[in-house]
């Protein structure tokens, strides 16, 4: 009962605000889809406990789905560790931003609409993380996927915001695409798509070739890499990237709620919950890894020179899902989810926080025209503050430090004990970390710190925002400082086994664990020098010497411009994808349709019959539908009259 | 075995309405559109009748009606089973929407519209429940005569080419199809259509019979190459004709592969498995892209139509039950779905009298209602899961995946594109800043608006969400039919090799 809660409170919520919102009003709908979110929040805490603590595990059937042949798949709700520590993920986040949009949204007309689409997507996010087999999984998939696109293209009457919005969903289809076939695969190999049928037959299955695209390959490993890209495009990883950063046209809320803190998170966790599967596929996981340390690297790279406040922060969220997949790919699933559960409480932060900046600056995104403002927003500078601290991964190393230090560090270690080739797993997320301190700082100073830049009577009105704002920052602030030590010890700790049980699987040939207990004390200190590397030269750059930024940009005048158009991958697909699209349709459609098929065809016949006609026929009507009409009786009556008489007698005659 | 029956009331019902309406007063235009409300509404009630009282754990036909007709074996026979039934149902629903969508569209000759339309009911209803062959093709090529009058008479003004096309097309498959029949009933000595489906047919005959019907059933389909009159057609037709176009005479091409081309020549269908494939995904990728570039919003959706119908050639010629399933429930959902997107055409261009895109945009500030149905439908197409396009499209490609690899992933590409002109259709039309002096005062959707969309936006929901009531019905006809594939392929091997 408890579960049915979690789950269809907030989709319950999203049907009154949609279609009762006008009847209502905002704010009773603001009222109803918080307060559900609300108590579903709780109810998921309380879950939480008795599934990673008192080890309950459950499978709740709530309605038969497709049913054909073998092939049958009910919705069902799936409850062990990994669906509890998501719930609470979801939830939770999902409360805070619902509570801080009724802030943020006060002065948009159409509010019934944006709380409702939240709690939808709140919906879809939770079937997709209670699945209990691949087909419900691909309709929360798909389900967030709607909603994104519809929050993204919230304001519908912004351009940018409607490209944008097409942008995601069809980005994140390319990804579906491999996803759906690896379902095809995965029934065609199983005879089933139910996760625990397809887990258990696993093993058996694992080594066996299996025929795709006229070749032979290792079925496991064909079938995890299909499904991997879904979780690529998602999760915007490197080569499907390109829609998170375009999707920060939405409304700052949305960004930290979806393309923070769940949805893009949702390609972790479908790789931790397939670990039966991509066990048992090495080479699928060494590109796991490789797509994962790559899209650490690419990501920050990008989020160095970038101006919008809300892109810094998206380029971030993309490198970050890169550290989560690295973990993955080398086996610690433990570490992935952790580092999930983390950056959801400081990265949901640092959004609302960049929200609350931007409420204050009258939607002002540009930090070129920010800096200064500690002093006029306290508050939100100090959750920011607290949210870089944590992003950077503060800390002692050994010891203790805010939550994204627990994390972060976890993997980094976890990817120098895997001994990727030339350890370039390490040494990818060592430097990531360096350039996250990086942005992360410069985005500090030049936000709050510094002379403004801002236009002064932007700057003399820029005002803390309301309380209904700043209590999530604080709470999401809390979490971003304890969520690491409080939760370090039965997540990836010496009791994660008890925690995780049969949610998480390792195969025989995982030692990821045992090796990170061997590895060298410095390798602990790396991202801790990194880190302070990079809050430096942020440092030096930003308020020691202003002047340099410019300076280097001028030197590295390629370079500079090569990260700040984003490696012109949109240019590339630009080129690439979409122009030959439409000029495909159009050649297809004025040619293949027109000047062949039609042109050959019955144009041709037509314009002779057209013209014997009309030299022939004095009686004609001009309108070609008598003649079919009549060619068409005339043939009926003669099948009927021939079939009447002996056909037999006919056709003896004329086959014979 | 009975006499008349509730298939043949279902069937000759609309008929009968259609005569009353013609012995009408000229100018009684609300009378004639009454009562071909009140005939199709009662229809769909026995159409609804057969459905609860149909047995999902038979195999055979049901209902079945026999009477002597044309002397000899040629039989007055209907029945329906788990593949046909749904079909009757869906005809028989969709009918009374398109009466109430042509309640205002449509002033000029009303009388003359409802009979055209009543009679077309009756003839479709009896191609899904004939039980013999001379009988079926009376009602499948019937069929096209009330359509040629509805897209010739209140077509737009490029009507004469579209019908003619149209005609063009559907004369060649028809000739070919009737000679290919009277073989069937030199051979097989019967026009009796359960006779036949247990008749075996030698392998070369099977051959040229498969191609005749094909020629037929790929027209009507329309599969590619032989697609080019269906935009033509739905552009010049009016909305109501283009709703039944694409709900129903699409499916007669799916029906006919299910009824005559799989069972009957099966080892023909085997061979030419890999042309209808080839031609399946040739239908989802080249017209998806066509589609991407259309700038009439008719023509757009016409080739998303053929798009979708490449799912069902697809399923239907992977001879498994998921694939067959998938075809049957694509076959439904798209019944539904496209009919109300030219539904939804309907209305803006009762309003605007455009059909091109470019005219439109920003239509959601006025019309809030409408944006949501247009997105519903739209999200429908793209097969999005928790819409009935989802159900088909995936089941359709779960079979092919099974069949050939290839394919599969070919035709998964559709997922893709399907995505790409159905939103970039949507955001021209309906978001941005309305800003067109034409669109100014438009109104959203009126009452008789909503009663038409209503149902369907609940029906496209509820069996994304619960198929099971659809394919509870098919499930046993269609393991029988893929079963009795699979046993004449495994017979018509050991003979050869014999």
């Amino acid at each position: 009962m408890i579960y049915h809660a979690i789950v269809f409170l907030p989709i319950l919520g999203a049907l009154i605000a949609g279609f009762l919102g006008r009847v209502i009003g905002a704010r009773a709908s603001e009222i109803i889809t918080t307060l559900f979110v609300g108590i579903a929040a709780v109810l998921s805490w309380v879950a939480f406990v008795q599934v990673g603590f008192n080890g309950e595990t459950t499978r709740i059937p709530v309605l038969r789905w497709v049913t054909s042949g073998e092939l049958d798949v009910s919705w069902a709700l799936r409850i062990d560790t990994l669906t509890a520590v998501m719930l609470v993920v979801v939830n939770s986040v999902s409360f805070l931003v619902h509570l801080y949009s009724i802030g943020y949204m006060h002065e948009d007309d159409s509010r019934p609409r944006f709380f409702a689409y939240l709690s939808m997507f709140t919906f879809a996010m939770l079937a997709l993380v209670t699945s209990d087999n691949f087909l419900q999984l691909f309709f929360g998939w798909e389900g967030v996927g709607l909603a994104s696109y519809l929050l993204i293209g919230f304001w519908y009457l912004k351009p940018e915001a409607n490209a944008a919005a097409i942008k995601a969903f069809v980005v994140n289809r390319v990804g579906d695409f491999g996803f759906a076939l690896g379902i095809l695969g995965v029934f065609a190999v199983f005879g089933s798509i139910g996760f625990d049928a397809v887990f258990r037959a696993a093993p058996g299955v694992a080594g066996k070739p299996m025929e795709f695209l006229g070749q032979q390959w290792d079925t496991l490993t064909v079938l995890c890499l299909l499904l991997f890209l879904g979780a690529m495009g998602k999760s915007a990883q490197f080569l499907l990237h390109t829609w998170l950063p375009d999707a920060m046209e939405g409304p700052t809320p949305v960004s930290a709620l979806i393309h923070a803190a769940t949805m893009v998170t949702a390609g972790v966790f479908m790789v931790a919950r397939l670990s039966p599967l991509f066990e048992w596929a090495p080479i699928a996981l060494e590109v796991v890894t490789l797509v994962g340390a790559v899209t650490a690297f690419f990501a920050a790279t990008v989020g160095l020179v970038q101006n919008d406040i809300k892109r810094v922060v998206a380029y971030s969220t993309c490198s970050q899902l890169g550290y989560m997949f690295v973990a993955c790919g080398i086996g610690a699933y433990s570490a992935a989810i952790f580092h999930l559960f983390t950056h959801a409480f400081f990265k949901a932060l640092l959004f609302l926080g960049a929200g609350s900046v931007i409420h204050a600056m009258h939607h002002e995104q540009d930090m070129r025209k920010m800096g200064g403002l500690a002093s006029k927003v306290r508050i939100t500078w100090i959750v920011m503050l607290i949210g870089t601290l944590s992003l950077t991964g503060v800390g002692i190393p050994h010891l203790i430090g805010f939550a994204g230090f627990h994390s972060k560090d976890a993997i980094i270690e976890a990817a120098f004990a895997a001994h990727t080739p030339g350890n370039y797993a390490f040494w990818l997320l060592v430097v990531a970390a360096f350039m996250t301190a990086f942005y992360s700082w410069r985005l500090m100073f030049m936000t709050f710190h510094g002379t403004t830049r801002a236009d002064q009577e932007t700057y003399a009105h820029a005002h803390e925002s309301p309380w209904v704002m700043l209590v999530p920052l604080l709470l999401l602030a809390l979490g971003a400082v304890a969520a690491g030590f409080a939760f370090k010890t039965v997540f990836i700790g010496d009791g994660y086994k008890e925690f995780w049980r049969a949610s998480l699987f390792e195969g025989a040939g995982n030692h990821i664990r045992h090796a990170m207990h061997e590895i060298p004390g410095w390798v602990g200190w790396a991202p801790f020098v990194a880190m302070a590397a990079g809050f430096g030269l942020s440092y030096l750059y930003y308020i020691v010497a202003p002047w340099l930024p410019a300076l280097t940009a001028r030197i590295f005048r390629p370079l500079y411009l090569f990260l700040l158009n984003k490696w012109y991958f949109d240019e590339l697909y630009d080129w690439l994808f979409v122009r030959p699209a439409f000029w495909l349709g159009r050649l297809f459609w004025k040619k293949g349709d027109g000047a062949i098929i039609d042109g050959l065809g019955p144009d041709n016949v037509a314009a002779r019959v057209l013209w014997t006609t009309g030299r022939v026929v004095k009686l004609q009507t001009g309108y070609v539908y008598h003649y079919a009409f009549a060619m068409l009786v005339g043939v009926a009556i003669i099948v009927t009259a021939f079939m009447f008489h002996d056909i037999r007698a006919l056709f003896s005659g004329v086959m014979r | 075995m009975t006499g008349f029956g509730v298939l043949s009331l279902v069937t000759f019902f609309p008929l009968a309405g259609a005569l009353f309406i013609a012995t009408l007063n000229k100018e009684a235009k609300g009378n004639a559109r009454w009562i071909a409300l009140y005939t199709t509404l009662f229809t769909f009630g026995v159409s609804l009748y057969i459905w609860a009282n149909f047995d999902k754990s038979a195999s055979g036909f049901q209902f079945v009606e026999e009477m002597e007709w044309l002397g000899g074996s040629i039989k007055y026979k209907m029945g329906v089973d788990g593949i046909s039934v749904l079909f009757v149902v869906l005809t028989a629903f969709l009918m009374p929407l398109c009466i109430i969508a042509s309640w205002e569209s449509i002033e000029d000759r009303v009388k003359e519209y409802m009979i055209a339309f009543l009679v077309l009911e009756t003839l479709m209803i009896g191609v899904f429940c004939a039980l013999d062959l001379l009988l079926f093709y009376l009602f499948f090529e019937g069929g096209l005569i009330p359509m040629f009058l509805i897209i010739g008479v209140w077509g737009g003004p490029r009507r004469v080419y579209a019908s003619f096309k149209f005609f063009l097309y559907t004369l060649l498959g028809s000739v070919l199809m009737l000679i290919a029949l009277m073989a069937m009933y030199w051979h097989a000595g019967t026009t009796d259509i359960p006779t036949l489906l247990t008749h075996n047919f030698p392998p070369d005959m099977q051959w040229w019979l498969w191609l005749a019907f094909f020629a037929s059933f790929a027209v009507k389909m329309p599969m590619w190459p032989v697609h080019t009159w269906l935009p033509d057609a739905h552009v010049e037709a009016p909305t109501a004709g283009s709703v039944i176009l694409a709900g129903i005479l699409l499916k007669m091409g799916g029906y006919g592969f299910l009824r005559f081309s799989l069972p009957m020549f099966p080892v023909a269908s085997q061979e030419f498995a890999p042309l209808v494939f080839t031609l399946s995904v040739v239908a989802i990728i080249y017209t998806s892209l066509v589609a991407l570039a259309q700038e009439d919003v008719k023509k757009l959706i016409a080739y998303s139509s053929v798009a979708h119908m490449g799912f069902v050639t697809m399923g239907i010629f992977t001879f498994t039950v998921q694939g067959v399933d998938g075809a049957i429930f694509q076959m439904l959902s798209h019944g539904l779905v496209s009919a109300a997107l030219f539904l939804c055409v309907g209305v803006v261009y009762d309003r605007v009298h455009t059909r091109e895109i470019a005219a439109y945009g920003g239509l959601v500030n006025r019309m809030p209602m409408y944006g949501f149905v247009f997105m519903v439908f739209t999200l429908a197409n793209v097969g999005l899961p928790g819409t009935s396009g989802f159900i088909g499209e995936f089941l359709t490609l779960l079979g092919a995946f099974k069949a050939n690899t290839w394919v599969a992933f070919l035709a998964t590409t559709g997922v893709v594109l399907s995505a790409a002109y159905a939103l970039y259709l949507y955001r021209r039309m309906i978001f941005g800043p309305l800003e067109k002096p034409a669109l100014r005062s438009i109104t959203d959707l009126g009452y008789r608006e909503v009663v038409v969309f209503t149902p369907l936006v609940l029906l496209v929901i509820f069996f994304g969400f619960y198929p099971a009531p659809l394919l509870d019905v098919t499930a046993v006809s269609v393991k029988k039919l893929v079963s009795n594939y699979e046993a004449a392929i495994k017979a018509a091997s050991a003979m050869s090799v014999r």
